[in-house]
């Protein structure tokens, strides 16, 4: 930025707080690579000690693979089987995709509408609380009396885990507003609605991407449980039907597959609100750097 | 008095007659809180004031004396308990469309950029973006914020920052200027240089505006008049007319007259700060 402050003064304008200025930290452009293998490797070590200690200890004291199979024999398996297990991969991923987009159109009209009612919220926000207090190992069996084998039972069980940190996020977000910010709208002439579109909704969405976040970790899980008790198809039936079998590394083959799924999911959430709130990341890597 | 003509007349007067109209009249002012329980709080007693078509008068009291309520209600935010408010000659009570207010804090919204804060008065009102954009961008210069109109706000020192919102004020149109310490929370270097160039503005374009500060040197230099409230429940304890040329510089800021006029505010201010304090006291 120091580069727009030198033009600014540079062009003949009014020279612009020379004290100030001289104040502000330079900020220095980490490169972001050195960034990013900091975050990782340490994580990646340790998975690679626990896998080789693993490997070392299954493999002496000769443990059978059907109670724990070693990690070099769950990749070979999992591999030998990958056009079986992605097949599955892929009806869960869709039953995670349209489970969660349902779950996130709901999330935004009741929050935006408990945002605009004040009884909305006293009546409705109690009831969301209830709704978190229900075991949906229970409840997931029920889906599927009522709905069938189908994807409308699993979409249900993934709404259900996932909406309810994204409604806590968004009326948690919509109400950042300070009331000065609200009076100062106000003075412009602005009523509750032009509030929440200059204001309460763009201030919302870094709450809301945190919270999406945390929703879309649960929303895989949710879909493999859903599947676990009653499918045709995904990763869950097909785990279900590998541990009845004794396939202890088909089962874990699958898990690590869902557990490149989520975290996938989980990254793709930080590229979208790249592009969606952009001023965010440049503010929260601005402040990192003073 | 004029205040007790009916408001229809004030405003079928003729037009030389409403000429010495003032912009802003405050006419005995009441506001009250309900405390629950039947009690009430009196908050502002009896404020009658006037500004005139492009004065520029600061108001200073001692802290929690009800300025900012006072401010509410002129930018129609609040009502009055009793009392108008009357703006060029017509009751304007909670009407908002009269004034552009600036808060303390720069209240520049972290997703917009600074030519896109500065047009959200207009935005709101309902300008089409492009046209409120250009609108704004023709005063950067002037703001001595040319060649950041892109820039975020916390890529801005706060002095900067400061002068965008108050363009973001000034650009509305409005005819009434709320200023409710636009440099408190600066530092007073940045202080003085924001009072110095404000000044100059001023100049220029004779807006009317009224400033809420705690701080009597500012409310001299800048002001037309000065006026000094009391202790909660507030009530105009001085109105001090500010007879120093312009434009003014800093050398004016030890001149006799000036340091009189700062003497006396700084006299009667004390004296309602210490009101307050004690009455805080005894509620204790």
């Amino acid at each position: 930025m120091t580069d727009v402050q030198q033009t600014a003064t540079g062009a003949g304008a009014r020279p612009v707080d020379p004290i100030a200025q001289a104040v502000q930290p330079r900020r220095r452009r980490r490169p972001r690579t050195r960034n990013l293998w900091a975050n990782v490797v340490p994580s990646v070590v340790i998975l690679a000690i626990v896998i080789a200690v693993w490997e070392v200890l299954v493999r002496s004291l000769e443990v059978r693979p059907q109670v724990l199979p070693p990690p070099s024999r769950v990749l070979e398996q999992g591999w030998a089987q990958r056009s079986t297990i992605l097949e599955h991969a892929g009806a869960t991923l869709q039953v995670t995709i349209t489970g969660f987009a349902v779950s996130l159109v709901v999330a935004w009209i009741i929050a935006v509408s408990i945002d605009f009612s004040p009884v909305l919220r006293r009546g409705v926000m109690p009831l969301l609380v209830a709704s978190q207090t229900i075991p949906i190992i229970a409840i997931a069996p029920l889906m599927i009396i009522w709905f069938g084998f189908g994807l409308l039972p699993k979409m249900l069980v993934v709404a259900l885990v996932t909406f309810f940190p994204i409604v806590v996020g968004l009326v948690e977000g919509f109400n950042k507003t300070d009331r000065e910010v609200t009076n100062l709208l106000r003075s412009m002439g602005g009523g509750r609605v032009k509030e929440f579109l200059f204001v309460r909704l763009p201030s919302a969405l870094p709450t809301f991407f945190t919270a999406l976040r945390i929703a879309i970790t649960y929303a895989v899980t949710g879909a493999i449980f859903a599947e676990y008790v009653g499918a045709q198809q995904g990763l869950g039936i097909y785990m279900s039907v590998q541990k009845n079998a004794f396939r202890t590394d088909l089962v874990l083959a699958a898990v690590l597959v869902t557990a490149v799924l989520s975290i996938c999911l989980y990254l793709l959430t930080f590229a979208i609100e790249r592009l969606v709130i952009p001023w965010s990341f440049k503010e929260r890597k601005a402040r990192s750097a003073k | 008095m004029r205040s007790d003509m009916p408001n229809d007349m004030l405003n079928d007067m003729p037009d030389d007659v409403a000429a010495g109209t003032p912009r802003i009249r405050l006419d005995h002012l009441f506001r009250e809180f309900e405390l629950g329980g039947g009690e009430r709080r009196q908050v502002i007693d009896d404020i009658s004031f006037s500004v005139r078509p492009g004065e520029f008068v600061s108001v200073i009291g001692p802290s929690g004396c009800g300025k900012s309520t006072m401010f509410n209600i002129i930018a129609g935010l609040e009502t009055p308990t009793s009392g108008d408010v009357l703006i060029d000659g017509a009751v304007a009570n909670g009407e908002r469309e009269h004034t552009a207010y600036m808060p303390q804090k720069d209240l520049l919204f972290p997703w917009r950029t600074i030519v896109q804060n500065a047009a959200l008065g207009l935005e709101v009102q309902g300008t089409p973006r492009k046209e409120a954009r250009r609108a704004a961008a023709g005063l950067f210069a002037q703001f001595g914020l040319k060649g950041f109109e892109h820039s975020f706000p916390f890529e801005l020192s706060g002095g900067m920052r400061q002068r965008a919102a108050l363009l973001r004020t000034v650009v509305q149109g409005r005819e009434i200027l709320l200023l409710d310490e636009p440099f408190g929370a600066l530092d007073s270097l940045t202080r003085i240089e924001m009072q110095t160039w404000l000044q100059e503005v001023w100049a220029e374009h004779s807006w009317t505006a009224v400033l809420i500060t705690h701080d009597i040197r500012e409310a001299v230099y800048l002001s037309d008049r000065v006026i000094v409230l009391s202790a909660r429940p507030a009530s105009v304890r001085l109105d001090v007319e500010v007879d120093l040329p312009r434009p003014r510089d800093l050398s004016m800021t030890t001149s006799p007259e000036f340091v009189r006029i700062e003497e006396q505010l700084i006299e009667v201010l004390h004296e309602e700060s210490r009101k307050a304090f004690e009455a805080q006291k005894a509620l204790r």
